[in-house]
């Protein structure tokens, strides 16, 4: 039989109680997770909303990937629970002054937002589908129509205001899910790691990285599959995006890592051993430096010299392969890092890490990957591409 | 004189109608205050209605608890007695309550601090489920030591109770954090939100535990395990509704701490004796 728990080793005086890490790799998993959902939507609405144009061969492809990482975000959290099946208590009897309470209100009305924008901006090309195909995939496109077959001028236009205010109350809706996940950690005073209002902002601007960046990738990657050209014009856009909100999070992210050596208040002594040597390599080397500023450097670069072509979309897509580790980086420094600072002020934990198990790193990564095998079968189902005959025309 | 009653009238109905504004904004208002603030005003509403304890009316009673650390001896028989009433897992990484050295040795600015937990006493009991502190100083020169048991401080405004999101726990009438193991989903967003790291996760039950005072017995007139066992008086109980208990008379007479005011948790469990680095 597994053990019920796993003691992490300490240095220092520790609470008794804190050997037991309260939370694992599924709680780095899970704001990942909604950064990327939050990211991803972010690009859908810069073309949906702001009109950016470039965008447009990814824009519905960002829609279902934020959608496909949505419909896991739960998942991680149900694994970690102690009793999954009261998770819907929260909902039904919501804890009005808990921060966490309030996730399943987020989330199910941005899920439900996502649908809802998702079936209005595919509606064309299930109907399409749904009169073309007498098969049982042509049974399952009626069945997604819901009813509505009128692709008149006049209904599109219809569809297309829709789809512009789903767009913009997106907005505040995938923001506000990350921003509140930030809120969760900052909110806490027991810990001097997480305990920052700027926390959310950090949250945020990290999620909106984490989903351009992820767009990138999964761009390049499905060009590749589909044996299409890039659209190195699209790439650009991204890139630059990548490189702007990039710069803006690593600043904000140094202030905040500068203002609390500063304040220097209590326990500081321990948190400054334990970035000194500890998180020398995670969040030194791994997350600022190797994947943040590299990546800005590498694309500050590429602007600078104006490359194209090819190159171009290399050095973009290496950049954001090492600002997706480092958002992940980031999740873990936050959310293990801060347990590993013992709340006495005068004791360091070592995470014990787990393969298998529950919250193992097989199960994180299981989950982690989940979502783009989901998102793998659904752009069959719902071709978000603009370059070929079978893809949306919209 | 019509018109005069009619204006009365008429100013009665305004008042009237002023009046119910009023009740609905106030209400409006303390429902949003109970909502988002920790405060004690929410810690009763949350804690109706009463229990159905006979011959306990949770209304009657303010619990408090004080420690004197001058008298601790670390004898650790209340960690014992702690885990054998609570049922409490046997390792030495679940604890309701615990013990802390803090040992200053000659020539050391700060100290060093230890608990039962600590690996050394551990070796020094040969047991997990045996407790003792270790002479790991013998062949140094001490110059000041002292014991400080800790526990649940049951916080006035505890940040516990504030981040269940499902409010399976939540503070009592008389003053004590209890946890509903029947609601609790698990999630140990309180474990993180607890500065005094008095909370931990039951595995066998999958839920959070913690001390509840031994809500079990004191709500039958006994006091918690740990102050019964206690053979030198380090831990006091009492209700602070009565000025000739234990505890009024403990407050009253001496000068005491609390852990970690500046959190604003306002803790219940009342320190004599200890020092500065004590949190």
């Amino acid at each position: 039989m597994d053990p019920l728990f796993v003691a992490a080793p300490f240095t220092g005086y520790v609470y008794p109680n804190e050997t037991v890490f309260p939370w694992g790799l599924m709680i780095v998993i899970y704001p990942y997770l909604t950064g990327l959902v939050a990211g991803a939507f972010t690009v859908s609405s810069l073309y949906q909303v702001f009109g950016l144009q470039r965008l447009r061969p990814v824009a519905h492809f960002a829609l279902l990937t934020s959608l496909c990482c949505m419909i896991f975000v739960p998942v991680p959290l149900l694994l970690h629970l102690g009793h999954p099946e009261r998770a819907l208590n929260a909902v039904f009897t919501p804890h009005w002054s808990s921060a966490m309470a309030m996730f399943g209100f987020f989330a199910g009305f941005y899920v439900i937002l996502l649908i809802i924008e998702t079936w209005f901006v595919f509606r064309p090309y299930m109907v399409q589908q749904a009169q073309r195909r007498k098969d049982l995939l042509g049974r399952l496109y009626h069945v997604m129509c819901l009813g509505s077959y009128d692709l008149s001028e006049e209904a599109m236009r219809h569809d297309r205001k829709w789809i512009f205010a789903l767009a913009i109350l997106g907005i505040p809706g995938a923001h506000g899910l990350h921003g509140y996940v930030g809120f969760l950690f900052g909110s806490l005073k027991s810990r001097e790691w997480w305990s920052s209002d700027m926390m959310p902002v950090i949250f945020l601007f990290s999620a909106i990285i984490s989903g351009v960046a992820l767009l990138i990738v999964l761009y390049v990657v499905s060009c590749k599959l589909r044996r299409v050209p890039i659209d190195a014009a699209c790439v650009k856009v991204l890139g630059y995006t990548l490189w702007g909100f990039m710069m803006f999070a690593l600043l904000l992210e140094l202030v905040e890592f500068g203002s609390l050596v500063y304040k220097g208040r209590e326990g500081i002594d321990m948190i400054m051993q334990f970035i000194s040597t500890r998180l020398l390599v995670p969040f030194f080397i791994l997350q600022i430096g190797i994947g943040a500023a590299t990546p800005i450097l590498i694309l500050s670069f590429l602007f600078w010299r104006g490359t194209t072509g090819r190159a171009l979309v290399a050095g973009i897509m290496l950049s954001a392969v090492l600002e997706l580790f480092s958002v992940l980086m980031m999740r873990f420094n936050v959310v293990i890092g801060g347990q590993e600072i013992a709340k006495t002020g005068t004791g360091l934990l070592t995470f014990p890490w787990e393969i298998f198990g529950r919250e193992g790193l097989l199960a994180s990564g299981a989950v982690l990957i989940a979502p783009f095998l989901l998102l793998l079968v659904t752009v069959r189902i719902l071709p978000p591409w603009h370059d070929s005959p079978a893809g949306a025309s919209h | 004189m019509d018109e005069k009653k009619k204006l009365e009238e008429s100013q009665a109905a305004r008042r009237s109608f002023l009046g119910y504004l009023g009740v609905a904004l106030a209400g409006g208002a303390a429902t949003v205050a109970a909502g988002v603030l920790p405060k004690e005003t929410q810690a009763a509403a949350d804690a109706a209605p009463a229990p159905a304890i006979p011959n306990y009316d949770w209304s009657k009673h303010q619990w408090a608890f004080g420690v004197d650390a001058t008298k601790c001896i670390g004898c650790l028989r209340c960690v014992e007695a702690c885990k054998t009433e609570n049922e409490v897992a046997g390792d030495a990484h679940h604890f309701r309550t615990w013990v802390e050295r803090y040992v200053y040795l000659d020539g050391e600015r700060s100290a060093r601090v230890d608990s039962q937990a600590d690996p050394v006493n551990i070796e020094a009991s040969a047991s997990e489920g045996k407790y003792r502190f270790a002479n790991r100083y013998k062949e140094a020169k001490v110059d000041k030591a002292f014991f400080v048991p800790k526990l649940c401080n049951q916080c006035t405004h505890p940040p516990c109770v504030q981040v269940c999101p499902v409010g399976a726990t939540f503070k009592t009438a008389d003053g004590v954090v209890v946890i509903d193991h029947t609601y609790c989903i698990g999630c140990q967003y309180c474990v993180q939100a607890c500065p005094y790291g008095a909370r931990f996760f039951n595995e066998e039950l999958s839920v959070t535990d913690k001390c509840t005072w031994c809500y079990h017995r004191i709500t039958k007139g006994l006091l918690p395990a740990c102050v019964e066992v206690c053979p030198v008086g380090a831990r006091i109980f009492g209700d602070r509704n009565d000025k000739q208990s234990p505890i009024s008379e403990f407050i009253r007479n001496n000068r005491v701490n609390v852990l970690r005011p500046d959190t604003g948790n306002a803790p219940n469990v009342f320190y004599v004796g200890i020092d500065k680095e004590v949190r």
